[in-house]
């Protein structure tokens, strides 16, 4: 039996029924790892570590204690998540030698329930990215076809989940940066509503909008990873104190009398024909299936992509300035003085991306273009906040497709930065808006990779999307699933 | 042309919290390099800032002990600038909504009183230390990074160097008797930049102002001020013009020296910080601080004049300090003779802690061994000098007095043959004195009252001695 082909729950039945051991789970996915290296989806096997905690994960199993759910079963994170002892490199060659001396809350609450860590994915460098083009440690290949992008900036941990390298991993959205890979593998993406999960130890891109979420291969295991990481955390001040409902339990196999929120001005954005007719057939679906559709008002969103890059480029900025060459990472070898010190190391520490991410941050920051960007985009975020939560008065989930259109090819977009910032225009209003949402696929283009569509809840909602995306999973379809 | 001096100071106080203000380190002094910080504070990746609210609290008391309003709504926001000892590269501060706007501290300056009006007081973060060593180039002590700051802001009122300098010790009573800070100028918990500019006498257009950066002695804010003066006032008696720069101070020089004009000044990038959502501040929390509040010297030196009769000196002597001013009240409220205490205090008391590392609060001689010893005089038990040194004994045995004075067999004699006996025999001991007395020289009384005293060990009730050597002497 090839134990990585298991979801998580499968594979978290046959521990406890003891037909598998965590070591050798364990152990499949390391030898699995090795085979497709060329995929190039870690940055970091954490193979001696891994199989200590598998070992001691069996012994906490074979006791036949109580034990809390992810004991034993392998998973990667994405390298933007602290990890202590292991190297966390964010994907940039600034980072390279960075072992953090701390674990993010995220890692705490998985090392509390001996889940075993396999590695850390590649991804974008800093998260800035939608294509995985952009890290230090190179591409990260699509596991559905190699000549296509797995998307980004999660792309390994996207591209790990769809190769099977692990049960499921975690990635982090700031615009899109889990949802967006989900839909070019195939997979299940979500991203929590800002403050479900603790950013504390997740290294910064854009702090308003950061959140940590799994990647899956079905709904149920999207839901068992979120009731583990997701809670408020007294380091992090942006966490939200609220009584979490059980993920696992919000399943009741029905969507009659769901509302579903349609908004033209939002499906029109752009999208390409075959994945309108995929959007369309699922909206279709639903209403079947006993949903109501609700035409809801969305006039301003068509801002949310300039909002996006003013605001989260101006806390990248900020964030990543500490990157100095000071006191950790690149120092840049032959400076005469301080400023040198700062610019050579700078330079050679950061990846074009990144730099341009900050340098569009510094300038919508500086003094003089302040009020007319960074002040502008805040009014505009607001302005498109309202509209969610007015559209939420009247409707429980909103459809769109996760992406404009199917993955593209290596290469492709590389030169038009702009072409390649539109990809997220789906998933952006959701980070500004603060709410959650969930990617699931729905279909398959021209080119054979996968259609996603996102569903979007109101704020805290992530039970009704759970639901609705099980019920999609499980009963609809289309050709060639 | 005559020239007006006009002076703006920004005042940085470090305040004496626990823990520090955004991570739970302790807030301490002279811990090794590099030993008191941790991811947070040190911006390590990942690491998030959350608020210590002990330090609003502290920020709030000094807001309203100085007339500010205090925000119901306030935002910390990042200024970003590079410096090695700005670790995430950002200092969090306040700058579009303070906590506290507005303000006034009232200083009187040669029996008359001014009004310094202050911009606002908000709360930020402390920088850590660059160290410049001749042989390792230069080393970072992050310590200090995320040591709470308040930041007090005042308008152009000033006029001298003498008012500057009156402001900065007035805040610094304030801070100190808010129990908020230590205000040790030494270890650096009060700092400030000074904003100086000239205008000529009777203008009330501002002229060019320089900042004099970070200083941090009471002293160098005095010189730094009075070599800005002049070295404008040459500038504009020359008929050139001042430029507006800021200015680095050097004590070993004693001269200002440019550090960076206008057009070179850094743009902080402020902007709101997304790690820490904005504060909001209840009518009834700013109530419940404002209710714990002492009451500032001022009220209490009018309170000391007014009911107790102290004479000015002694009222601002005892009210300069809070613990000094607290023990004071104590005792007044075991033994109502504010004269007598506050002698005690000034000549005995604040001598024995001086040097000692010791606070009033906690020295053995409490407020009711003082009055209990007080009252001890009062009711002729012993004399004011053995009462002295009946407060140096049980200062260090932490007796009882009336013990202490039993045990020493200090108790005063008031027995009149007892002492008449003693009298008796010095004068027979000393004819040559007896003369002199005869002849009138008014010495050979206190001759004999002190040899008397002497043989008493100074237990003889003084007034009975001097009536007796008058009365057998002139037998």
């Amino acid at each position: 039996m090839d134990y990585t082909l298991l979801t998580l729950l499968e594979a978290s039945k046959l521990l406890k029924d003891r037909k598998v051991t965590s070591v050798e789970l364990t152990k499949s996915f390391l030898q699995k790892i090795e085979q497709t290296k060329k995929l190039n989806t870690l940055i970091t096997i954490c193979k001696a570590d891994a199989l200590a905690t598998a070992e001691k994960a069996d012994k906490i199993i074979q006791s036949g204690v109580a034990y809390p759910a992810l004991t034993g079963l392998p998973i990667i994170i994405k390298d933007n998540i602290s990890t202590k002892g292991v190297r966390t490199t964010c994907g940039s060659k600034f980072l390279k030698n960075y072992i953090p001396p701390y674990n993010a809350t995220v890692v705490e609450k998985l090392n509390a329930q001996n889940a075993v860590l396999l590695g850390k994915a590649n991804m974008d460098e800093f998260a800035m990215g939608g294509s995985n083009e952009h890290s230090a440690y190179g591409n990260v290949l699509n596991p559905l076809n190699n000549e296509y992008v797995p998307g980004g900036s999660s792309g390994g941990s996207a591209s790990a989940v769809g190769a099977n390298l692990c049960l499921a991993s975690l990635g982090s959205d700031t615009g899109g940066s889990i949802r967006q890979p989900a839909a070019y593998c195939g997979l299940i993406g979500l991203k929590p509503t800002y403050g479900l999960v603790s950013r504390f130890g997740l290294v910064a891109f854009a702090s308003s909008l950061d959140q940590i979420g799994p990647l899956t291969k079905t709904v149920k295991d999207s839901a068992l990873l979120l009731s583990v990481i997701a809670g408020s955390d007294e380091k992090d001040s942006t966490s939200e104190k609220f009584k979490l409902p059980d993920y696992n339990k919000c399943f009741t196999d029905s969507i009659r009398g769901l509302k579903v929120g349609i908004s033209k001005e939002y499906l029109n954005l752009f999208m390409s024909d075959e994945t309108k007719v995929s959007v369309n057939s699922v909206i279709e679906f639903l209403k079947q299936h006993g949903a109501t559709l609700v035409d809801i008002n969305l006039k301003n969103i068509d801002l949310s992509l300039s909002v996006y890059y003013v605001v989260a480029c101006a806390e990248a900025a900020s964030n990543l300035s500490r990157f100095d060459g000071v006191k950790y990472g690149v120092r840049a070898k032959d400076y005469k003085n301080l400023s040198e010190l700062y610019f050579k190391s700078r330079t050679q520490g950061f990846g074009e991306e990144v730099k341009r991410r900050i340098m569009l941050g510094n300038f919508v920051l500086s003094s003089g273009y302040f009020d007319a960007y960074y002040k502008r985009a805040k009014k505009a975020q607001q302005a498109i906040k309202c509209e969610f939560e007015k559209a939420f008065n009247i409707c429980d989930v909103i459809i769109s497709p996760t992406t404009p259109s199917t993955a593209f090819k290596f290469g492709e977009k590389t030169d038009n930065p702009v072409e390649m910032y539109a990809a997220d225009v789906y998933t952006v209003p959701v980070n500004i808006a603060e709410l959650p949402a969930i990617s699931i696929p729905c279909g398959k283009g021209q080119n054979n990779m996968p259609i996603g569509i996102q569903l979007i809840g109101k704020k805290f909602s992530e039970c009704t999307l759970l639901n609705t995306a099980d019920y999609i999973e499980k009963h609809y379809s289309w050709e060639g699933k | 042309m005559k020239y007006q001096t006009v002076i703006g100071l920004e005042i940085h106080a470090e305040l004496c919290t626990e823990s520090k203000v955004f991570c739970s380190c302790k807030n301490g002094f002279g811990f090794s390099p590099n030993t008191n910080c941790c991811p947070v504070c040190t911006g390590l990746p990942g690491a998030l800032p959350v608020l210590n609210s002990k330090v609003y609290e502290y920020a709030i008391k000094a807001g309203l002990s100085m007339g500010s309003k205090i925000s119901k709504y306030s935002v910390f926001e990042r200024k970003n600038y590079f410096y090695p000892d700005l670790p995430k590269a950002y200092q969090i501060s306040q700058l579009e909504y303070p906590l506290c706007i507005g303000g006034h501290i009232e200083l009187e300056l040669n029996g008359v009183t001014k009004i310094i009006r202050l911009n606002r007081i908000h709360v930020e973060e402390d920088a850590g230390k660059l160290i410049h060593s001749e042989n390792k180039g230069s080393l970072i002590d992050f310590n200090r990074c995320s040591v709470p700051l308040i930041e007090m802001v005042t308008e152009p009122d000033l006029r001298s160097a003498q008012e500057a300098v009156a402001l900065l010790e007035k805040i610094r009573q304030i801070l100190v008797y808010l129990g908020i800070s230590t205000g040790k100028m030494e270890q650096g918990a009060m700092r400030c930049d000074v904003n100086v500019s000239l205008m000529p006498e009777g203008s009330s257009v501002y002229g060019t102002r320089t900042e004099l950066k970070n200083i941090s002695s009471f002293r160098s804010v005095f010189a730094g001020i009075e070599y800005e003066v002049k070295r404008q006032t040459d500038i504009l008696e020359k008929g050139g013009k001042v430029i507006q720069e800021t200015r680095r101070w050097s004590d070993e020089k004693m001269q200002s020296f440019a550090m960076r004009n206008k057009e070179e000044s850094q743009s902080y990038r402020y902007f709101p910080d997304p790690d820490l959502l904005p504060i909001t501040v209840t009518p009834e929390y700013v109530q419940s601080i404002m209710a714990k509040l002492p009451r500032l010297p001022e009220q209490r030196i009018k309170q000391y004049v007014t009911e107790y009769n102290l004479p000015i000196y002694d009222a601002t002597l005892i009210a300069s300090e809070r613990e000094t001013a607290e023990y004071f009240e104590d005792c007044l409220a075991l033994y109502n003779k504010p004269k007598e205490i506050s002698n005690f205090i000034m000549s005995d008391i604040l001598r024995l802690i001086k040097g000692q590392n010791q606070s009033l609060k906690n020295i053995p001689v409490n407020p009711k061994k003082l009055t209990d010893l007080l009252k001890m005089v009062s009711d002729g038990k012993v004399n004011v000098t053995v009462a002295k040194t009946v407060l140096e004994e049980i200062w260090k045995t932490d007796e009882d007095p009336e013990k202490a004075v039993v045990r020493m067999g200090l108790m005063q004699v008031n027995d009149m043959a007892e002492i008449e006996k003693i009298v008796r025999e010095i004068i027979a001991q000393n004819p040559q004195a007896v003369e002199e007395f005869k002849a009138g020289k008014s010495k050979a009384l206190a001759f004999f009252v002190g040899q008397i005293m002497k043989a008493t060990k100074g237990k003889a009730n003084p007034q009975i001695v001097n009536e007796l050597v008058i009365k057998l002497i002139n037998i």
